[in-house]
């Protein structure tokens, strides 16, 4: 070692280099490689599917014959399971957030709903399906219904947007809440007028990804017995006779766009599997855009914020 | 008028206070409570998972369940070894592993200490894009994209093979090394890679030799999400690696696993009571236990990383 000559050194300095360049090429090339596989993903959907991708695709509902069915009780099926699944899920997990960063700093109960909430995080999807089959089917009888399914996506999605709200109240700097309580706000005036407001932004961008997870779940509605045959819509919320509305639609039987697609991707005749990838390309134009936004919105708050 | 307004009585000022005290606490406790769910869920969870578990094992041995190699809950003389369900789950996980981890790590690697800051931003959220596609969506794309393409090079490959469900499912949870990864590698202080820098260490030599090393419980906490993600996963395999038990480690063969059993056993009528719906409780136990005690596991390492520095 100590006798090299200074073109040994040289030549050593640059056999060491070339490796370092070769290992940066090989990282960038597996980068190409997972985004060429989700584009190979998207572009296999839609090649497989163009030949059913139609408005009659979209408004007809399944049926035994393969170039007869469609999507519809599908999609609307899915826009009425979101709505249920943000209307538990949004409330219950911005309030979960703002209290453990807010109130629960100090003593073993906040600690204990932290550590269980990163856990639940963690638990697979069909365990939910699980505690709503036993619970929210069997002990509390709600069936195989648009509300159990709303209950059941809301539960597994609540870690993602009580991180989400976590980390958007983090960020806000403590001088704002001295500043508002020295000016004899109380605490939830600060939270309500301050905190919140200011991260908004953020948690919206958490309650998206949540969202766009919930549309793409399909083993715990597939668990909770949701894989039959529906070709109708939920019952209407508004009726023509007294009180004009009905809550009839929330015990109503659905279908989801994944657990369609599963169901066509599991049948043996090929045309079922057009429709699949049909099925496929709509979802994952979905998820890709709510996605695509939630990253759009990251990157407009991260430039925008400057305490 | 003026004066009636602007000075307070004491007693007003008091009473108002204590409105606004009781409101305070009113909300506290509300927001309280939705803290709770969460716990409530956890319970939930283990609660019913024993309650029907136990049910379960009054039939059927706790020692059978355990050792045995049979899953034949339909035949006339029914069998119920766990070990015919949990060696699909295994080998399915393990291909995922053997997938993620090698790639996962180096794309860590490179992001952490080779990409400019510019291309770390763009790549890191589109990376993420791959761990948000429906899982639905890429048994699909295992059982007629990669099996069909893995059937050139294994002509006697069948339609459903854990090989394919296994890759796919790797290529799903990359993101989830990477990130998980870089942010441990990221979180290594700059003056540890410039000490290694100085004494003429490229920049791969710093990375595997002190970077690497100093990040590690980090690192290994994102291998074992990822194993406990693979553990779970349920569409992926449920679609392409086959519904039938079937107690074998060969990649190239199909079997069931557990989650894909209790999706099987999912698709038809479950009155319950009967001792079908108790099986698929009796499988959810055993994956909440192993993710547990993965997540757990994963969970303290990660905690380790961010005190060391």
């Amino acid at each position: 070692m100590t006798n090299w000559s200074i073109e040994e050194l040289r030549e050593n300095i640059k056999r060491r280099q070339i490796v370092s360049q070769i290992f940066a090429i090989l990282g960038l090339l597996l980068i190409f490689f997972a985004l060429f596989t989700l584009l190979a993903l998207t572009v296999k959907m839609f090649i497989d599917g163009l030949p059913r991708l139609s408005w009659k695709f979209f408004f007809s509902f399944p049926s035994r014959k393969p170039e007869e069915a469609g999507i519809f009780a599908a999609w609307v099926g899915t826009a009425v399971v979101m709505m249920m699944t943000a209307v538990f899920a949004i409330p219950i997990g911005v309030a979960s957030g703002i209290y453990l960063e807010e109130y629960g700093k100090k003593g073993w109960l906040a600690a204990l709903i932290e550590v269980n909430i990163s856990n639940l995080a963690g638990v697979p999807s069909i365990i939910y399906g699980l505690l709503a089959l036993g619970l929210f089917v069997q002990d509390w009888n709600l069936g195989e219904s648009i509300l159990t399914a709303g209950l059941t996506l809301s539960l597994l999605i609540l870690p993602v947007i009580v991180v989400a709200t976590r980390e958007a109240i983090r960020a806000i700097p403590n001088s704002l809440r001295e500043a508002a309580y020295a000016l004899g706000a109380s605490k939830w005036q600060v939270i309500w007028d301050h905190l919140l407001p200011y991260s908004l932004g953020s948690i919206l961008t958490g309650i998206i990804v949540a969202l766009s997870r919930a549309i793409g779940e399909t083993a715990p509605l597939i668990t909770i017995g949701a894989l039959t045959f529906i070709a109708f819509l939920p019952d209407p919320p508004f009726t023509s006779q007294f009180p004009y509305i009905s809550f009839a639609w929330l015990k109503s039987p659905f279908t989801v766009m994944p657990i369609q697609m599963f169901n066509w991707v599991s049948r043996p005749q090929a045309a079922f599997q057009a429709n699949a990838a049909a099925a496929g390309a709509v979802l994952v134009v979905m998820t890709l855009l709510m996605n695509g936004l939630a990253i759009y919105l990251r990157y407009r708050l991260r430039k925008g914020l400057k305490w | 008028m003026a004066k009636s307004e602007a000075v307070f009585s004491f007693t007003k000022v008091s009473a108002s206070r204590r409105i606004r005290d009781i409101k305070e606490k009113a909300i506290e406790v509300v927001l309280f409570l939705a803290a709770s769910v969460s716990v409530l869920t956890t319970v939930g969870i283990i609660f019913l998972l024993i309650e029907e578990s136990v049910l379960f094992f009054q039939k059927v041995s706790f020692w059978e369940f355990i050792t045995g190699t049979e899953w034949t809950p339909l035949f006339a003389e029914p069998s119920y070894g766990i070990w015919a369900l949990l060696s699909g789950t295994i080998t399915t996980s393990a291909i995922a592993l053997v997938v993620s981890i090698p790639m996962g790590t180096i794309i860590a690697i490179y992001l952490s200490e080779f990409a400019s800051p510019k291309l770390r931003e763009i790549c890191k959220p589109i990376l993420e894009l791959l761990a948000a596609i429906p899982t639905v969506v890429y048994g699909y794309f295992a059982l007629l994209f990669v099996t069909p393409l893995l059937q050139k090079i294994f002509p006697e490959l069948p339609g459903f093979n854990m090989l394919s469900a296994g890759i796919v499912m790797g290529l799903m949870i990359v993101p989830l090394v990477s990130s998980l990864s870089e942010d441990a590698m990221r979180a290594v202080p700059v003056s540890l890679r410039e000490g290694s820098m100085a004494m003429g260490a490229t920049k791969l030599q710093t990375a595997i030799r002190v970077v690497f090393p100093a990040a590690i419980s980090g690192i290994i906490a994102s291998y074992i999400l990822a194993a406990s993600r693979a553990v779970g996963e349920t569409m992926i395999v449920a679609v392409a690696a086959g519904l039938q038990p079937n107690f074998t480690f060969n990649p190239l063969k199909s079997a069931a696993t557990v989650t894909a059993y209790i999706v099987q056993v999912s698709l038809g009528d479950l009155p319950r009571g009967t001792l079908e719906y108790q099986t698929i409780f009796a499988a959810g136990l055993a994956l909440f236990v192993m993710t547990l005690i993965l997540n757990i596991i994963g969970y303290l390492l990660a905690k380790r990383y961010r005190e060391i520095y």
